[in-house]
């Protein structure tokens, strides 16, 4: 028997109504994309027409990999900030390899730090997050320096507190997708 | 959330070692990447193809995009246009009458000039465009102040050619892909522009701060002779910028210098003009002695 129209919804993905709705597995391609994927546009957000007199759009690519890498611990592997961070410097101006060693460096130091303190909250996360992208902001600077004429660290400062103050909106993203990607 | 328990993966001789390899590849990958840094400090422009193979995928996105944010205040410039059409009118008008007479000032002087440079036998040197695009993204996230040219060598664009704005001069070219080219804007700390007083040709550089400004530094030591409100143009020398460019507006004096603000702002200059590097070859003579990436410019 037909069950009565209570609300009127599109149908999506009109093929799953006649699969079984127990023992649903997610898609593999979607838990493996969605990390990965983020992770690249949070880089590539440097290619939008934003134009600054300061460094101050926040590194998306950096919160996107410090708040998968703190949500989900176990996700990304131990060597996924080379990959991550070679690919970010492509699009930030660096020189490359600086993130790539940035990144390693940060994803290192969380692994540590899980080994000591094992259960989180989200404000120590928070913290750690703040700690890690301010080092990784003044690491940069450091290696711009090494290759080129540098301006002082005080430029960096605006650019630092946005990135700080927005880490909870790129991890309510990633939680968002998170959901979606373990979707049945 | 805690992390799962992968750290003591039990008896599993096979899980225990392929645990140990992540932190294997992981503390080997870092010196990789450490290793891809020393190299690209070594040579600036090693990994450039890189960079312009993302420039060129990303490159429509951005078009896209900036497509639209120009249009967008292009229908906010219309609108606000309508409101004070006709006071602006009338002080078109006026303006238009005062500078009718300073105009024809120019003209004589310039027929002058000509005659005077034709008697003493200089030969001019005109730096002509190679081609007129747009900015289309900057590093906005980094400490290097660096923009997106959204045409490259397809229309002659190569490294070392200044690129100025209709209001001044925003910087020069250096690296050239295939459809974009990427402009070390005059605020970057590496950029060293030559640069003169407009009123009286006081010789002076120019280096950025990194925050939207740069200093200016008189050849002579001594007290800052500047005074705010200076205009400072490009003077030409190094054969690189043509001369009397407009550069910037000096907005503080400081103990051997000043402050100024460049008179091209890179979020909204509706062009940027790609030139041939003024006095060519003079430069292309000098390159083959020194060339820019072999000496070291000295960091303050």
């Amino acid at each position: 028997m037909k069950s009565p129209v209570t609300a009127i919804r599109l149908p999506l993905r009109p093929g799953r109504e006649y699969e079984s709705r127990f023992d649903r597995e997610p898609s593999t391609l979607k838990m493996l994309a969605i990390p990965i994927a983020s992770i690249m546009f949070g880089s590539m957000v440097t290619t939008l027409p934003v134009f600054t007199a300061q460094p101050l759009l926040p590194p998306f690519g950096l919160l996107m990999f410090l708040a998968w890498r703190l949500m989900r611990p176990g996700l990304l592997p131990v060597w996924s900030g080379v990959p991550f961070g070679l690919f970010d410097d492509i699009f930030s101006g660096q020189p490359f390899g600086s993130a790539g060693l940035l990144w390693s460096l940060a994803m290192l130091t969380v692994e540590i730090i899980d080994s000591r303190a094992i259960w989180r909250d989200h404000l120590q996360d928070w913290l750690i997050a703040s700690l890690l992208i301010a080092a990784a902001l003044l690491g940069g600077l450091w290696i711009a320096s090494l290759a080129h004429a540098a301006p002082s660290p005080v430029v960096l400062l605006p650019q630092i507190m946005l990135s700080i103050l927005l880490y909870p909106l790129v991890v309510r993203i990633c939680a968002r997708l998170d959901s979606w990607r373990l979707a049945t | 959330m805690a992390p799962p328990p992968h750290r003591r993966p039990g008896f599993s001789r096979k899980a225990q070692y392929s645990l140990f390899a992540t932190y294997v590849i992981a503390i080997a990958g870092t010196v990789v990447a450490a290793l891809l840094l020393v190299v690209s400090i070594a040579d600036p422009a090693g990994f450039a193809a890189l960079r312009a193979a993302g420039a060129e995928v990303t490159a429509p996105v951005a078009r896209f995009f900036n497509s639209v944010r120009r249009t967008s205040r292009d229908i906010g410039g219309n609108l606000s246009a309508y409101f004070d059409a006709a006071s602006k009118n009338a002080a078109l008008t006026k303006e238009v009458a005062a500078s009718r007479t300073k105009l024809i000032e120019a003209r004589a002087l310039r027929v002058e000039n000509a005659r005077l440079r034709g008697l003493l036998k200089l030969q001019e040197e005109t730096a002509e465009q190679v081609v007129v695009a747009r900015l289309i993204s900057s590093t906005a996230s980094s400490t290097r102040r660096i923009a997106t040219l959204s045409v490259g060598s397809n229309y002659g664009v190569e490294r070392a050619q200044p690129v100025r704005g209709p209001s001044g001069l925003i910087g020069r070219v250096i690296e050239s892909g295939p459809t974009t080219a990427r402009v070390l804007l005059v605020t970057d700390a590496e950029n060293l522009v030559p640069v003169m007083r407009a009123s009286d040709g006081l010789p002076a550089f120019s280096t950025g701060l990194g925050n939207g400004l740069v200093v200016i530094k008189p050849l002579n030591l001594g007290e800052s002779p500047f005074k705010v409100g200076d205009i400072i143009v490009t003077s030409g020398n190094g054969g690189l910028y043509q001369p009397n460019i407009p550069f910037a507006r000096v907005i503080r004096k400081t103990n051997d210098g000043a402050l100024a603000r460049p008179l091209a702002d890179p979020a909204n200059t509706p062009y940027a003009m790609v030139m041939r590097a003024y006095q060519g070859e003079a430069r292309t003579a000098q390159q083959s002695i020194a060339p820019d990436g072999a000496v070291q410019e000295v960091v303050e």
